[in-house]
């Protein structure tokens, strides 16, 4: 019963604490109105979610994000030194390849995702199979230091994080 | 307001204005379009960020409660530049380069512009 109404608790959950932090005030209504939303709006789409996404130590997901938050700044700095400071004949942009070992379609999303939003490099493309993904790296080089980078920085702990 | 509160909300505009600056700069200075598109991931990452954070604490230090706006769009902006960074990096592999230009993908199957997925796993993820 509570599986049919509920199909998504997570999605749910984050469904009341968008719309509580969008109205920007907490009363008991908009704290109800977002309830009803957290539910109703998962029924409606549940034919676009067959399967849920497993998750197993949400903990470690805010390692992650702060982590990667962290990354982000530090890699901003060295990309805004590059621009700046770098002759655009001594910029080496690459191709890196990044064999994966995550397999479910969320973890590889993130992954990309993350892969994109740490400047210096943006992923581009994923082997047809999901195999592999392409990165294109500003400048760089050491390809294979890159590429060691984000299997041990990221993809090891998305791999604690998504089974 | 006192002067450490107004020296921290100048201090992170100053930080943001300079990133979204060297991000256009970059636009104009890299010389092809996979190059450019590593400049605008850092106008929305620091630059946004900065102004965001600014925001936050002229709100916190002038009405007292938090305000949580700021976080939703950084949120909703680290969720959709990805996506639009790789539609470009997509459009752009799949009009101005062959196969043969990629490195090889070291796994059973092509790169997916250019080649199908296997038949054993319909709807193996794409991104």
């Amino acid at each position: 019963m509570l599986k049919r109404l509920i199909p998504h608790p997570f999605l749910s959950l984050t469904l009341v604490f968008v719309w509580l932090a969008l109205v920007n005030t907490f009363t008991l209504g908009n704290l109800l109105l977002g309830i009803l939303f957290g539910i109703v709006i998962p029924m409606l789409t549940a034919p676009y979610w067959p399967d849920r996404p497993k998750i197993r130590h949400p903990l470690k997901m805010f390692e992650y994000v702060l982590v990667v938050l962290w990354d982000i700044v530090v890699a901003n700095v060295q990309v805004a030194a590059i621009i700046l400071f770098k002759r655009e004949s001594s910029i080496h942009s690459q191709w890196i390849v990044v064999p994966l070992e995550v397999t479910s379609a969320e973890a590889i999303t993130v992954l990309a995702g993350t892969i994109t939003m740490t400047p210096g490099t943006v992923s581009a493309m994923l082997s047809a199979d999901g195999g592999s993904i392409l990165v294109h790296c500003l400048h760089t080089d050491d390809p294979d230091a890159v590429r060691d980078e984000i299997k041990n920085r990221y993809e090891r702990r998305l791999k604690e994080i998504f089974p | 307001m006192n002067f450490v509160v107004e020296l921290l909300i100048a201090i992170s505009l100053v930080i943001s204005g300079i990133f979204g600056l060297v991000g256009s700069y970059g636009l104009v200075k890299l010389k092809d379009s996979l190059q450019r598109l590593h400049a605008p991931t850092k106008a929305t990452t620091l630059g946004v960020g900065g102004v965001l954070v600014a925001s936050m604490i002229y709100f916190f230090a002038k009405t007292g409660s938090l305000s949580i706006h700021e976080l939703l769009i950084s949120v909703f902006l680290l969720l959709t530049a990805p996506i639009t960074a790789n539609f470009i990096a997509k459009t752009y592999l799949a009009r101005h380069l062959k196969e043969s230009d990629l490195p090889e993908s070291q796994s059973s199957c092509g790169w997916s512009i250019y080649d199908e997925p296997p038949e054993s796993r319909p709807g193996s993820s794409k991104a």
